[in-house]
């Protein structure tokens, strides 16, 4: 068991793919300026993550080396693709907003991470376990970043009003840096000094 | 047989591909009714928006089969479409305006310089909604289009029965900066537009946003609507597209027809 509670619980702090490995910054930075958009886009990559590293794991060793990343990006967009189905059928307005980002999941460097540097070695259930931990990892970054845009730049949390904004009467003058991307690689980069303040391994030289 | 012979190759690509084309096309297939249904629903709310119908405890769905009539306009002489002619165009419920104004039949080219919205072509004919309170017809709501800075926005401009107040604005899809240009979704910026008088009494469009902000004492008050700050372009072409589309190479012929029923 030690080695799928280490595949869960490791990408979240210790081995963290936004923070440590730097994968994945370009959707942390456009779909986290609101709370509900951010926890729907981390459910579908840590499916998609999970699923594929499963699906990949199946067939790692029927894979000739030759086609290995065209075989696992055929597996990646089309499990992409379902999601993106999924959400236009079932919350149509995320989808929405989200716009073209759920098809980028594909090119979500995390994904293809996990299924080329883990699933290709590891059995299917280790590799599901993995892609969860991972997908995780993303999940809790992307939501740290999301609570903090959106509490400051438009005063709600899940588009409840928890601050009230000057615009409608109440003390909080809404800063609307918070909205820009640029905030979210400033949030980014405090949450990984954090994480590296109080786990010095993470430093690199 | 080695693991990575030709022939080997290509019977696991061919496999791996017919699974996911499997898995991808039943999902496209079994989803597609409630997708297009999503859609519908979508564009019904967005009409609701512009013309302030919203009720609290009402489904969108109710509101709209009591109260808002789909009709086809052919946008060239201003009238509705007669009866005869509809077979030739789609359902009024499926009026998709990117569809029709890039299909060779349907659509046609705006001259350059009439085209003041940025937009190249538009459909021949056009969905309008009448929106009705008894026998009375209230508001007329109408799909407008347009380039911003970084996208084209959609949505619907709602005018009162004197043909010539505002009653609502809404835009249901854009790309622009959020915070920014994206601020055309603000529910006090498009509160701005109500009451506005677009156009005057021979049908001249006579509304416009500005650069700033709008001196409440000037005459011209009535007519002006706040610029978004920060979005000069956004701006602009929000202001464009409504001249476009109220003015006469737009509804202006439709407006006016209607203006004499009454």
């Amino acid at each position: 068991m030690g080695a799928y509670r280490k595949a869960l619980i490791d990408p979240l702090f210790d081995d963290n793919p936004i923070a440590l490995q730097t994968l994945g910054i370009c959707s942390a930075l456009a779909i986290t300026t609101k709370l509900e958009t951010a926890v729907v886009m981390s459910l579908s990559v840590t499916l998609v993550t999970a699923c594929s590293s499963l699906a990949v794991s199946f067939v790692r060793n029927v894979l000739p080396s030759s086609i290995r990343i065209l075989g696992q990006m055929t597996i990646i967009a089309s499990l992409v693709i379902l999601a993106d189905q999924f959400l236009q059928a079932f919350v149509y307005d995320i989808s929405k907003q989200l716009s073209v980002f759920v098809g980028l999941i594909i090119t979500n460097c995390i994904v293809l991470g996990r299924t080329e540097g883990f699933a290709m070695k590891n059995p299917p259930g280790l590799s599901f376990v993995d892609g969860i931990g991972n997908g995780l990892g993303y999940s809790f970054v992307l939501v740290v970043v999301a609570v903090f845009r959106e509490l400051l730049g438009s005063g709600k949390l899940f588009g409840v009003p928890v601050l009230p904004l000057t615009t409608e009467g109440g003390w909080y003058t809404a800063n609307g840096l918070f909205l820009l991307a640029p905030s979210a690689f400033i949030l980014i980069a405090l949450f990984i000094w954090a994480l590296r303040t109080c786990k010095p391994a993470q430093v690199e030289d | 047989m080695s693991q990575d012979s030709t022939l080997k190759t290509f019977q696991v690509a061919t496999g791996v591909c017919l699974v996911c084309s499997l898995f991808v096309s039943t999902a496209a297939v079994m989803l597609a009714p409630r997708q297009g249904e999503n859609r519908r629903l979508d564009k019904i709310k967005n009409v609701l928006v512009a013309g302030y119908l919203e009720e609290a405890g009402k489904s969108a769905g109710e509101i709209y089969r009591e109260r808002v009539e789909e009709r086809w306009v052919n946008l060239s002489d201003g009238d509705f479409v007669p009866d005869d002619q509809l077979a030739d165009l789609p359902d009024a419920n499926e009026f998709d305006i990117k569809a029709m104004m890039s299909d060779a039949l349907l659509g046609e080219d705006i001259p350059p310089d009439e085209d003041i919205a940025g937009i190249k072509r538009r459909p021949k004919n056009m969905v309008v909604y009448l929106v009705k309170e008894g026998n009375r017809r209230q508001q007329v709501i109408l799909p407008i289009y347009g380039k911003g800075l970084w996208s084209t926005l959609y949505g619907f401009i709602a005018l009162k029965s004197d043909m010539r107040t505002v009653s609502g604005i809404t835009f249901y899809e854009h790309k622009e900066t959020p915070g920014l240009g994206g601020e055309v979704d603000n529910r006090s910026w498009k509160a701005g537009w109500r009451d506005k008088q677009a156009l005057n009494e021979e049908g001249d469009v006579v509304i416009s946003v500005l650069k700033g902000r709008v001196d409440p004492d000037s005459a011209q008050a009535q007519r002006q609507i706040d610029g978004l700050s920060g979005a000069t372009i956004t701006t602009r072409g929000v202001d464009q597209l409504v001249k476009y589309w109220l003015g006469d190479s737009g509804f202006g012929p439709f407006l006016n027809r209607l203006r004499e029923e009454r």
